[in-house]
């Protein structure tokens, strides 16, 4: 029987949701349910990435900007405005999702290196705008005076497990709206742009508006990882919007593998693990997650994720 | 943003020749960056990540060899021919690896390096900044023309970058090296089947181009500290060159890399906390209106 992929995603998601919000109740482990939080927002920021990246073979370098929109319009609204939690989160969402529609419509047009140098340009404009707009976000000390955690829906945003499971259910939630526009129509015109964009507007798909659209998603769902990170820091710094972070990104997606939806996920988690077992053993992480990243571009030459479906794929043959 | 600041320097011929000077010797360390990048670019293909990496290298060797010898020309000598030779073996060992991949997995391999070289000069150098200090040669009294000041290495530095670019752009359109390097630009798989050996060229792109980097090191040395993160910062505004001048272009670098040292220069004055944005904001005009630079070929 061939069962609907939409409800077996969602069936998969619920199955994920409910034994990460499980764990806590049989064992309380206040490392564990950190690294879900920082995974939260990582996976967020770097599925939309991918989004770009692996399904219209757009890469952009300056992705972090939208993170670091969505963390100050977040961290803002809620210090200047009455709203509440949900209502601000929203509403930063939205407002990421204009900013990624016109930043895109900027540069979308330019072809592929192009691309990536007018959004780290882009980025990096933000960025300095960021730091040295003071009076408004701080200038480079970040956004401070924290952020009001206010209680929704018997949450109380202070305490370590329900921002633990606020973040699985946003960011769970997150994943599968951009799985959804992944596996829809509009997805596959998606990849058929990145595989032959020639092709794709021979048959009357406007290319521009195609990746726009795609570039809006992107931001938007980008804004989304960035209100988890500054709900988690209770703050906003400039470097979420900084070049570096945005790196970040990249080798998310790129260690676990640009052809798998999942593959950013698992990205996202080897590398905050790395950083975190890297740090507690030496100060030269720099020297340890270069040779890593070495071994992994040289050596699978592709995500692993990717790498298991072409072991995979040749051994089924 | 002070206007009036701006004004009141661009009255004075003092202040237009001071901040003139500082504008052109950060151009001319960029353009020397950005020439390697764009070399890089213009015949492999290729967006060399870790160019900054030559470059801050190149400073920390120069900086040894100036302790060891005494000799500030020994220094910068010492840095070129260092990091060309560390071009060579970044591109055999690495890069050659990753040709014809994604992108994305070249600028991987880069960042790789970048973060492990941040760490190996954390370690040999320490992780506080250094600062290589006037050699001996250059502690004379400054010149001074119309009113402004002009320390001598100032005009020293300005003047070996100029001749750098005479000589590259002549041995690119005279030299029979030149002619292949700009041959294997155009079409590598012809100037192979010609029976130019393009594995040898390709490595003396990257020598030339490290070459440059380290060069621009060994220079910066004596007017800016040095720490394990400078090679970041100059990366990112060696981009810019690159893209404003048009990537592939030696003269799009040269003119580019003038046009932000000159809006660094003023920018100071008249956007004061700003003027990378100021830079930003430029790279991104540019980009709308003529994506291919200044110089570039469209694509």
């Amino acid at each position: 029987m061939k069962r609907n992929p939409a409800s077996r995603d969602a069936l998969f998601a619920a199955i994920v949701l409910i034994l990460l919000l499980a764990i806590p109740i049989l064992h309380r482990s206040p490392a564990f349910e950190d690294f879900i939080i920082r995974l939260s927002a990582m996976a967020l920021f770097a599925t939309s990435l991918n989004l770009l990246v692996g399904t219209t073979g757009m890469v952009s370098f300056g992705h972090g900007m939208f993170y670091g929109f969505g963390a100050y319009a977040f961290g803002l609204t809620m210090q200047l405005t009455e709203l509440s939690l949900p209502v601000a989160a929203l509403f930063a969402v939205a407002l990421t999702t204009i900013a990624a529609l016109v930043v895109g419509a900027i540069c979308v047009r330019l072809s592929t290196d192009y691309f990536a140098f007018i959004t780290l340009a882009v980025q990096m404009l933000f960025f300095s705008v960021i730091v040295s707009w003071q009076s408004l976000t701080g200038g480079d000390q970040g956004l401070r005076g924290g952020i009001p955690r206010r209680h929704i829906f018997g949450f109380d945003l202070g305490s370590q497990l329900h921002l633990y499971q606020f973040c699985a259910i946003v960011a769970v939630l997150g994943l599968l709206a951009l799985r959804h526009v992944s596996m829809s129509p509009f997805g596959n015109t998606l990849r058929m742009i990145r595989d032959n964009a020639e092709r794709a507007s021979f048959v009357g798909i406007v290319l521009w508006r195609a990746r726009l659209l795609a570039f809006t998603i992107a931001g938007g769902f980008a804004g989304m990882g960035g209100v988890l990170a500054a709900l988690f820091v209770s703050g906003a710094y400039p470097e979420l919007a900084d070049w570096p972070n945005s790196g970040q990104a990249i080798f998310a997606v790129m260690l676990g593998g640009i052809n798998s939806f999942l593959g950013p996920v698992l990205g996202a988690m080897i590398l905050l693990a790395l950083n975190d077992l890297v740090q507690r053993f030496t100060e030269y992480h720099g020297l340890v997650l270069g040779v890593v990243i070495l071994a992994f571009a040289l050596g699978l030459r592709r995500g692993v994720l990717d790498f298991i479906h072409l072991v995979w794929s040749k051994r089924a043959r | 943003m002070d206007f009036n600041a701006l004004g009141a320097c661009f009255t004075t011929p003092a202040c237009v020749v001071t901040q003139a000077t500082s504008g052109l010797i950060v151009g001319m360390l960029l353009f020397l960056v950005a020439a390697g990048l764009t070399l890089i670019f213009g015949v492999l293909k290729i967006v060399n990540f870790a160019h900054g990496t030559f470059y801050m290298l190149g400073g920390y060797v120069a900086y040894s060899a100036y302790a060891a010898t005494d000799s500030y020309a020994l220094a910068v000598l010492a840095g070129a021919v260092a990091m060309a030779l560390f071009g060579v073996l970044f591109e055999r060992v690495l890069m050659s690896r990753v040709y014809g991949s994604n992108v994305l997995m070249q600028l991987l391999v880069c960042y790789a390096v970048v973060l492990i070289f941040d760490d190996i000069v954390k370690i040999v150098w320490g992780p506080e900044f250094r600062a290589m200090g006037m050699p001996a040669a250059f502690q004379v009294p400054p010149l001074f023309i119309a009113g402004g000041v002009v320390p001598p290495f100032y005009a020293v530095l300005i003047g070996i970058a100029a001749l750098i670019a005479i000589v590259l752009s002549l041995g690119l359109s005279r030299t029979r090296l030149g002619k292949t390097v700009r041959a294997a630009a155009v079409n590598p798989q012809m100037v192979s089947a010609l029976g130019v050996n393009t594995t040898v060229l390709f490595a003396i792109v990257f020598a030339i181009g490290g070459g440059l980097a380290g060069l621009a090191g060994a220079l910066a040395g004596p007017v800016r500290s040095l720490s394990p993160g400078m090679g970041f910062s100059i990366l990112i505004e060696g981009f810019i060159v690159t893209v404003i001048g048009g990537m592939g272009s030696i003269a799009g670098a040269m003119v580019a890399a003038l046009v932000i040292g000159l809006v660094r220069g003023f920018g100071t004055i008249g956007f004061p906390g700003f003027t990378d944005g100021l830079i930003y904001i430029v790279m991104i005009g540019i980009l709308v209106l003529r994506p291919q630079g200044l110089f570039g070929r469209p694509l």
